[in-house]
């Protein structure tokens, strides 16, 4: 674990979480070699070992619903490719709403989703609880449903990847931090790092909410910032709750995973900006206060254990990726908010596509940092958190 | 023999697992405990976590330099009871 890095590689992905995992793996059953992922911590020690597992094609906006279609088929292939069980589920996402202005955001949301093929539809309070008799219907006014949407567990997920990398001889080097960029001119050449220099004439920054710090070092400054978002899970409950539930009027969300526990989180406005993992007892007010609002019967269920981690905020809800126009050689793949580790599975993909010139998906014109320069953002608003 | 040692009585996780993940190459406790899901059950830890450090070092991985991250709260507390809570205005805004 101490020895000494040095020489040269092909790529270099800063961060194994699950975007740099995905796009090395990626890019090596491309046939890429020479591949090293650099990670500072252990892996699943960012967001990537800390989220919720909720997989959803059920967006607003037409780019995050095509590309999420695709990546819940990646995940339900994803056990049998990677042979790992990430207890995979497609319970659904019932998004439910308490006004009629937001029922009618979901109306066309609802309508984006069935040109897409999906099979999100409308309910009204009365079906939404035939689809989880437990809620409080009098607090409902509408509700949307797709259901096949579902949950992972993200751990396994995170090591299948992993694995995979390994198999295909990408190097993953775990407690070894990148601490400076190395360039020449305006092109970057490799990374300093605690164990050592090592060259490299592409290096993808893939540090989630650590993005701008490493961007930093080339005197890039991204816009995407980090914001603490808390998370519990409870006993172990024989399984009865089928779909993800959220509500986007107060963030909202919990799922049963297939270990049994409920596990969920809530928007907390009352969180400074900031890299943050701690966890904090008003979380759990906030979350116990509107679940128990929710689901009355849920009250006597016991919380095990709360954590928190790091969403990767942009102003647009939509995330970076692509080169720097600056500086050559710098690739992003970061600021994917609260919802990364579902969107990994296709971007990773997609990715490593572009990066091996196989791939025009107009995400890569859409999503690139020079949107904010040119003034052209890409808002989604089916943001949960 | 030690497939059928529970080392994690809240997860199932046998003595055979941990030394499986040891040779996969998780060297270090935080790594053991999300790949076998170890001290994430009813007691997080307090009864394996000891156990499971002592048997990593033993099989030549890291020495850890704390007991996995605990996980507040410090013993199953209900819903309902958090739901009475009532820390926001002291926090402000
Ligand atoms: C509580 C919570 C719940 C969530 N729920 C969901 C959900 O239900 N569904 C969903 O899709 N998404 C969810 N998310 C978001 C999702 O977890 C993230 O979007 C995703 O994991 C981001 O992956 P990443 O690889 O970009 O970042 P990370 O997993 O954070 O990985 C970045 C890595 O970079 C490393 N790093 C940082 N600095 C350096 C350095 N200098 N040198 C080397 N390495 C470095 C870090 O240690 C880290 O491991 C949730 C997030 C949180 C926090």
């Amino acid at each position: 674990m101490t020895d000494a890095l040095g020489g040269h590689a092909e790529v270099i992905v800063i961060g194994g979480g699950i975007m740099g995992l995905a796009t090395a793996f990626n890019l090596a059953k491309l046939g890429q070699k020479n591949i090293v992922v650099v990670e500072k911590s252990y892996l699943c020690s960012g967001a990537s070992g800390r989220n919720g597992g909720g997989v959803r094609a059920q967006w607003s906006s037409e780019t995050n619903v095509r590309l999420m279609k695709e990546s819940v088929a990646l995940c339900s292939e994803f056990a049998t490719q990677m042979r790992i069980n990430v207890w995979f589920r497609q319970g659904g996402y019932l998004f439910v709403a308490r006004n009629d202005a937001r029922a009618k955001d979901l109306e066309k949301s609802v309508e984006l989703h069935k040109a897409h093929g999906l099979r999100t539809r409308m309910l009204d309070a009365k079906q939404a609880k035939e689809v989880v008799p437990e809620l409080d219907a009098s607090r409902i006014v509408a509700a949307s449903y797709n259901p096949d949407d579902g949950v992972v567990f993200p751990w396994p997920f995170v090591w299948g990847y992993a694995r995979a990398c390994a198999e295909l001889g990408v190097a993953i080097h775990t407690l070894t931090e990148v601490r400076e960029l190395l360039t020449e001119g305006t092109r970057v050449t490799g990374v300093v790092t605690s164990r050592g220099t090592l060259k490299a004439p592409l290096v993808i920054n893939a540090t989630g909410a650590w993005s701008p710090e490493i961007a930093r070092m080339v005197d890039v400054t991204l816009p995407n910032h980090p914001h603490r978002h808390e998370i519990c899970s409870t006993e172990p409950l024989k399984p009865f709750l089928r779909p993800l539930v959220a509500d986007l009027s107060n963030g909202l969300y919990f799922s049963q995973s297939m270990r049994g526990e409920i596990v969920g989180g809530i928007a907390n406005d009352h969180v400074p900006d900031g890299l943050n993992q701690e966890s904090s007892p008003l979380f759990l007010q906030l979350y116990a206060q509107a679940l128990t609002e929710t689901m009355p019967i849920l009250g006597s269920v016991r919380v095990l254990r709360q954590w928190a981690g790091a969403y990767d905020i942009t102003p647009d809800g939509s995330p970076i990726v692509g080169f720097i126009d600056e500086i050559e050689g710098f690739y992003q793949i970061c600021g994917f908010m609260g919802h990364g580790f579902m969107m990994a599975p296709i971007m990773g993909k997609l990715v490593a596509e572009h990066l091996l010139g196989k791939s025009t998906d107009p995400i890569f014109e859409h999503w690139n940092l020079r949107r904010f320069r040119e003034g052209k953002l890409v808002p989604e608003t089916m943001i949960l958190g | 023999m030690s497939d059928k040692i529970m080392a994690c009585r809240c997860e199932d996780v046998t003595v055979h697992e941990i030394e499986e993940a040891i040779a996969r190459g998780h060297r270090d406790l935080e790594s053991v405990k999300r790949y076998t899901g170890l001290g994430t059950g009813w007691c997080q830890g307090k009864q394996c976590a000891r156990l499971c450090a002592a048997l990593l070092v033993e099989k030549g991985g890291e020495p850890p330099s704390s007991p996995i991250t605990p996980r507040p709260p410090y013993r199953p507390v209900s819903l309902a009871h958090l739901a009475q809570l009532s820390l926001q205005k002291e926090r402000g805004g």
